[in-house]
């Protein structure tokens, strides 16, 4: 019965082969997306692990989230220095990390950090960031950066290169700190995260870019600054009392030997993660200072229920498309009805019964659907092995050659079973014809 | 044994008024050749498909090789059929994308008994069959039916009733394709064959020129009381 349906199907090898073409494309597209939406929420878990609680100024998690991991957007204004004082003396807290944002290099988000940031960040499942060229910034003066691999990657920066950083978070800015230029001192490894489109500085550099914003006079090259107007200036910097620090610039880097008054957030890490809760409600208690806690995972889960709504529509489309597939099937199998009518009256004449024909039929549409899901299988493993190096680099999704999960086999299985279902149709009629037709058609 | 034997049969197509078969009697001996004639739209076909089993018929009018066709149910009498009746239509007698000796195991493939009596070797046999009727051309037997003459096919067709020496064979009009001379041809490397397998042969033409190549002529219209 298979030799035979593989012969009928031959003897129309244009369609078939379009029919299954039709439905290994479904089935490419329906398990492609899954892996891609896999892919997305592995790099989204990916981007912030190791980091127990974010704290930032009081506001929205998700918006959190995003201004500190994914570096879009910004906190509510900043915290204290006093608040990552009280944080990082915590019994519970093994680590804090304080964070500035607010500034862009051609683009990419620039973050004012400290070099303890390297040591405790982990991405892709626990993997701490390694560096591609150069050193972190311990060690380094305050003008040292660390770009992200798709920073250096864009612009070919190279440990040595001098930059120029920008107020604000947008791409075009001409509002360029261009007296306060910073020296690569190293350039990360990709990640596929976040990280990779970041720039990082210290808190000294951070805060000097903002202090000689501020103070234009401190330019000795100037001439048209002058001293006696400074102090007008710093009507937004009230107890900006790092400015004694500056001095300590060229200097050697003790940690917290800069302490800006405000930061944006602090990247926490627990000595036993089970505390977390109890250390996110004295967060929000905290009476001198307005802050929010968010957990990085519920926070990622929640942005994800966000995203959602587009992931559900490709999900959507995917099975739009499977069901295509299967209609094209249907019609294939129907429209070379009439035509075969003869062939299976001379079937029944050497002894086929109509179940035999209406097997037939089943079989022919078993036989698309599986070399459909075959072919299907085939497609996505070529697109994925070309796809994969770039969309790993490019956005840091790793889909992974050659996983068929149960979930996959739960879908081919479902595809193949509404094949055969979907072939019921034309197999019924052809039942019905052949009963009627018996062995005289008349053409 | 009797190959068919036709008693008190009639047979009224659903929603008819009058029955289209009224036949009180007709026999066909072991390997006997029956030139069966009348005009188009008589019933012939008719008969043809009620003594095959394709039209329902109360038990105990059809026999075929002593076995009651009208009291084999479904399924059944498509392999009754295919284990005792070889057929061959007016045309398109071939499944188009088999060869010409695919189609000839055809019986074979559906029938167990068929299979048996065709030899050790089906496939031997067809050739053979396919040698005897003139289709020896190895090139020609593994072409695709569609791609065969009409006179060529039905040879094909024959070598396939052929096959596997069932009890009976009908025929329908099988030569209304060929021309005078091919039709004789025909005929008589049917009859035959026939002779060889020892297969009775009802033969339905309204060409009463072929009727020569038999052992007996019957007229339709005497035979059957229903249409008139």
């Amino acid at each position: 019965m298979l030799g035979f349906s593989l012969r009928s199907l031959w003897n129309r090898r244009f369609v078939a082969g379009m029919t299954v073409l039709a439905i290994s494309l479904s089935v490419a597209l329906i398990l492609g997306v899954e892996r891609l939406r896999d892919g997305a929420r592995d790099s989204f878990a990916n981007s912030a692990s190791g980091i127990d609680l974010i704290v930032a100024p009081r506001g929205n998690s998700v918006q959190i989230l995003m201004a500190t991991v994914f570096g879009v957007g910004g906190t509510e204004t900043g915290m204290t220095w006093d608040s990552f004082e009280w944080l990082e003396d915590r019994p519970e807290v093994a680590w804090a990390v304080p964070i500035q944002m607010g500034d862009n290099h051609r683009g990419y988000p620039v973050i004012g950090t400290v070099a303890s940031y390297f040591e405790h960040f982990r991405h892709s499942g626990g993997q701490p960031l390694s560096l591609a060229a150069g050193t972190f910034l311990s060690g380094e003066g305050a003008d040292a950066a660390v770009v992200g691999a798709e920073v250096a990657a864009r612009f070919d920066y190279a440990p040595g290169a001098v930059i120029v950083n920008a107020h604000g978070a947008g791409e075009v800015s001409f509002d360029l700190h261009d007296d306060a230029p910073f020296t690569i001192s190293g350039v990360l490894a990709p990640t596929g995260t976040a990280v990779d489109r970041m720039v990082f500085v210290t808190l000294e550099g951070f805060g000097a870019l903002h202090a000689q914003e501020d103070a234009p006079a401190a330019d000795p090259l100037d001439p048209a600054a002058i001293p006696a107007d400074d102090h007008d200036d710093h009507d937004d910097h009230d107890g900006h009392d790092a400015h004694e620090d500056h001095g300590a610039h060229e200097g050697t880097v003790a940690k917290h030997s800069h302490e800006p008054d405000r930061i944006n957030a602090v990247y926490v890490g627990l000595i036993d993660r089970t505390n977390v809760l109890g250390l996110q409600r004295a967060v929000n208690e905290r009476a001198s200072d307005a802050l929010s806690a968010v957990l990085p995972a519920v926070a990622l889960a929640e942005l994800w229920g966000i995203i959602g709504t587009a992931e559900r529509a490709m999900r959507l489309m995917a099975w739009a498309v499977a069901l295509a597939g299967m209609i094209g099937m249907v019609v294939m199998l129907s429209a070379t009805l009439d035509t075969r009518r003869r062939e299976f009256a001379i079937l029944r004449s050497v002894g086929a019964t109509p179940t035999r024909i209406f097997a037939l039929i089943v079989t022919e549409a078993a036989v698309l659907t599986a070399a459909g899901l075959i072919l299907g299988l085939v497609l996505l493993t070529v697109a994925t092995f070309v796809t994969d190096p770039i969309l790993s680099d490019r956005f840091g999704l790793r889909l992974g050659l050659n996983v068929f999960g149960t979930r996959e086999m739960a879908t081919l299985f479902v595809i193949f079973w509404a094949g055969l279902l979907a072939s019921l149709i034309p197999a019924v009629r052809v039942y019905r014809m052949t009963l009627a037709d018996g062995l005289s058609v008349r053409l | 044994m009797r190959a068919l034997h036709v008693q008190n049969l009639t047979f009224t197509w659903p929603g008819a008024e009058n029955a289209t078969l009224r036949i009180p009697n007709l026999s066909l001996a072991q390997g006997e050749r029956i030139f069966l004639f009348g005009p188009s739209g008589s019933g012939k076909s008719t008969l043809l498909s009620a003594i095959a089993g394709v039209v329902d018929v109360s038990p105990g009018a059809i026999l075929v090789a002593d076995k009651d066709v009208g009291a084999v149910n479904g399924g059944a009498r498509d392999r009754f059929r295919v284990d005792h009746i070889g057929m061959i239509f007016q045309v398109f007698n071939l499944i188009p994308w088999l060869s010409a000796l695919e189609n000839v195991l055809l019986p074979c493939t559906f029938s167990k008994r068929r299979r048996a009596r065709a030899g050790e070797d089906p496939g031997g046999t067809a050739r053979h069959l396919l040698d005897e009727l003139g289709l020896s051309d190895p090139s020609l037997v593994s072409k695709p039916a569609s791609e065969l003459s009409v006179g060529q096919q039905q040879r094909v067709a024959a070598a396939r009733a052929l096959i596997g020496k069932p009890d009976l064979i009908l025929v329908d009009e099988p030569t209304s394709a060929l021309d005078e001379a091919a039709k004789a041809a025909f005929v008589d490397l049917l009859a035959r064959e026939c002779a060889e397998a020892g297969s009775a042969l009802l033969f339905v033409s309204h060409d009463r020129s072929l009727e020569h190549h038999f052992d007996r002529s019957v007229d339709f219209l005497a035979l059957n009381g229903g249409a008139a």
